[in-house]
């Protein structure tokens, strides 16, 4: 038998673009595993899970409605850690969010929704900032590892809002942990007629451009990648570094903030504990996955929103549990970064 | 008072229990060098397969032995994320955390479908040392896996700095290159530390559904894993702070269940909260003395 040896050896350029692909493929090979020892076709399960939903035109609309707080935390999580801060909050930054635009919405009556509107983006934006400020200064002036205070407070504020919910903001009509509608005027309108699809989504790709365009064109996207790439390196070139997180920590937290308000107005026009179906944990899998690229993040979210609805599909169709989503995704993360080092190497005959 | 303070003590043991047991667990991960953030999923991979085999098997103990290995090869993955191929330890922890949750509510429909009913076992008994003994007696009627992980911490203790092992797995989270040059085998010591660890963050997982529920609710961890790594830094990688920090926090937890069946009326969430808000005061307090593992978040790369 021949020796076989593995050393580094790059793959060409032309490969890097294929390797979302490659781990694509690969996820759907291990579950169809998992599918087949349930005894089901794996191939009629692929079907719903990946056609299916594109097949109509309303569950194709489903699926850019899911993907919608995916593309903000995907690119809330993609600016941090871009200037190399490892924000895991965006999950308590969205819920910050959330909070904002479910109170702003609620005293936000007769006010006409030209002015209601942005009222709600800019208070969920202030929210989300001021939420991720807590963590980004113990950081940037104590030297606090964020990783572990973002974590803590992701789990801090849903105790926060189930004290609003079983308290002051308790629905009067139904006695539901759930708070009160928001105004009329505060509902983001609908982009398509008949359809879940709202103005959040045009916020997503407007937060997405955003992102793109800073990094692309500004001095701060700069100053950013510098940081990101090594922080002793950019300090040494005059990078002000605690600056340049604490910026890019506090843009992260408000576009996570968007990702709360995008769904009480326009999802659920109300607050309830389960508002963020995991969106701010997912967001990280999405960056991942987009390899912090803006353009790469944004066809990432398309694709895990596609994802969630066709888990539904499946489980529907073929008695499939639901959770079935969420071990593709985890498992298309963790395939994902395997295949970015794996890239690095080859394997060759001695 | 009296009363209270008994009912309170006993509750602080209780619930401390999952976090001597994870944060001892997260001990042996990092002590070798790796953040293993993969400790909530593996949590509550643990509460749900201990569960599941001992509601199938009808025994406790088999179920508590399968999560403790569900833990081990959790662990396992982790160290062929963070060793091997030498992944971000945040994101490929993260990815841990997502799979297991993903795996144990998968296999928890697979296995009990949809029911009206929670389904549900008989837990552990409690064991009584002091029998019907005022004062003693109620404080010390506890779970066996409470005495089990108290006497863990001094077990860890001993092994990581009175064994030849324990010298090899902190000199691999300080040092590796120096260890590997002294003939220890990094990549080894990591994994059998991310195993060992795994299997104690199982077994707290498995306390929660076999000892104190009797069932596996989705809520189950509810952010336990997290407290852990906080517990950590808070207890400065030392086996028996992790001891008293865990008691501080199940202390504080405890306080609050015993505030709010006394019926008193407080806003018992923000009780809930303050556990988390105290140890990230904590941090900022301990971080200009923090003496994390120098290796810890490096990978190794022997070339």
């Amino acid at each position: 038998m021949p020796r076989l040896k593995i050393e580094r050896y790059p793959a060409p350029l032309w490969v890097r673009p294929l390797i979302p692909v490659i781990s694509i493929v690969v996820t759907f090979l291990l579950t169809s595993l998992v599918v087949l020892a349930l005894n089901k076709n794996p191939f009629e399960a692929f079907y719903y899970f990946l056609i299916a939903p594109l097949a109509s035109q309303s569950s194709a609309i489903e699926v850019l409605v899911k993907s919608t707080p995916l593309l903000l935390t995907g690119a809330a999580v993609t600016f941090a850690f871009s200037a190399g801060y490892y924000n895991i909050g965006a999950e308590g930054q969205l819920l910050a969010g959330a909070v904002a635009a479910a109170g702003l919405g609620m005293v936000l009556q007769n006010v006409p929704p030209v002015l209601a509107i942005p009222i709600m983006i800019v208070g969920g934006f202030a929210a989300g900032m001021a939420y991720a400020a807590i963590p980004a200064l113990l950081k940037t002036r104590l030297d606090v590892d964020e990783v572990v205070t973002t974590l803590l407070l992701n789990t801090v504020i849903l105790f926060f809002i189930s004290f609003l919910l079983n308290g002051v903001w308790r629905s009067p009509v139904s006695g539901w942990p759930q708070s009160p509608e928001i105004a009329d005027s505060a509902i983001f309108p609908r982009l398509i007629p008949r359809t879940r699809l709202h103005l959040g989504f045009l916020l997503a790709w407007i937060s997405i451009g955003a992102v793109w365009l800073v990094f692309r064109r500004t001095a701060l996207g700069l100053r950013m990648r510098a940081v990101g790439l090594g922080k002793e390196a950019a300090r040494f070139a005059g990078v002000k570094v605690e600056q340049t997180m604490l910026t890019a920590a506090l843009i992260s937290g408000g576009i996570a903030g968007l990702a709360g308000v995008s769904e009480v107005a326009g999802i659920h026009y109300h607050l309830i504990e389960a508002i963020s179906n995991n969106f701010g944990y997912t967001g990280i899998i999405v960056a991942m996955l987009g390899a912090l690229n803006p353009l790469g993040v944004s066809l990432a979210a398309l694709f895990l929103g596609l994802l969630d609805t066709g888990a539904q599909t499946v489980s529907r169709a073929m008695g499939i549990p639901i959770y079935l989503g969420n071990i593709v995704q985890s498992a298309l993360l963790l395939i994902t970064l395997a295949a970015l080092v794996l890239q690095n190497y080859r394997i060759r005959r001695e | 008072m009296e009363a209270f303070l008994v009912g309170l003590i006993a509750a602080t043991l209780r619930v401390a229990t999952p976090l001597i047991l994870g944060t001892l667990g997260e001990l042996f991960s990092e002590r070798s060098g790796i953040l293993n953030l993969g400790i909530e999923g593996t949590m509550f991979l643990g509460a749900f397969t201990g569960f599941a085999v001992a509601y199938l098997t009808g025994s406790l103990w088999l179920g508590l032995l399968a999560a403790v290995l569900a833990g081990m090869l959790a662990g396992l993955l982790m160290g062929l994320f963070t060793v091997t191929l030498g992944v971000n330890q945040h994101v490929s922890g993260l990815g841990i955390t997502l799979l297991m949750t993903g795996i144990s509510l998968f296999l928890y429909r697979v296995i009990f479908g949809e029911r009206s009913v929670q389904p549900s076992i008989p837990t552990f008994p409690k064991v009584s040392p002091f029998g019907d003994t005022p004062v003693l007696g109620p404080i010390f009627e506890q779970y066996l896996l409470t005495y089990i992980a108290i006497a863990l911490v001094p077990l860890v203790w001993w092994l990581l700095y009175r064994t030849s092992f324990g010298l090899r797995l902190r000199a691999v989270g300080e040092n590796p290159e120096a260890a590997d040059a002294a003939g220890v085998n990094v990549f080894r010591i990591r994994y059998i530390a991310l195993a060992i660890g795994g299997g104690l963050m199982a077994a707290g997982g498995a306390f929660l559904s076999l000892a104190q529920l009797g069932s596996f609710i989705f809520g189950i961890i509810a952010g336990r894993g997290w407290v852990c790594i906080a517990l950590i830094i808070f207890a400065n990688w030392i086996p028996s702070r992790v001891l008293w920090g865990a008691l501080l926090f199940g202390g504080v937890s405890a306080l609050q269940l015993r505030l709010q069946a006394t019926g008193a009326q407080l806003p018992y969430e923000l009780f809930l909260a303050l556990p988390y808000l105290v140890t990230i005061l904590a941090l900022v307090l301990a971080g200009r003395s923090a003496a994390a593992p120098a290796a810890l978040l490096k990978p190794y790369r022997r070339e």
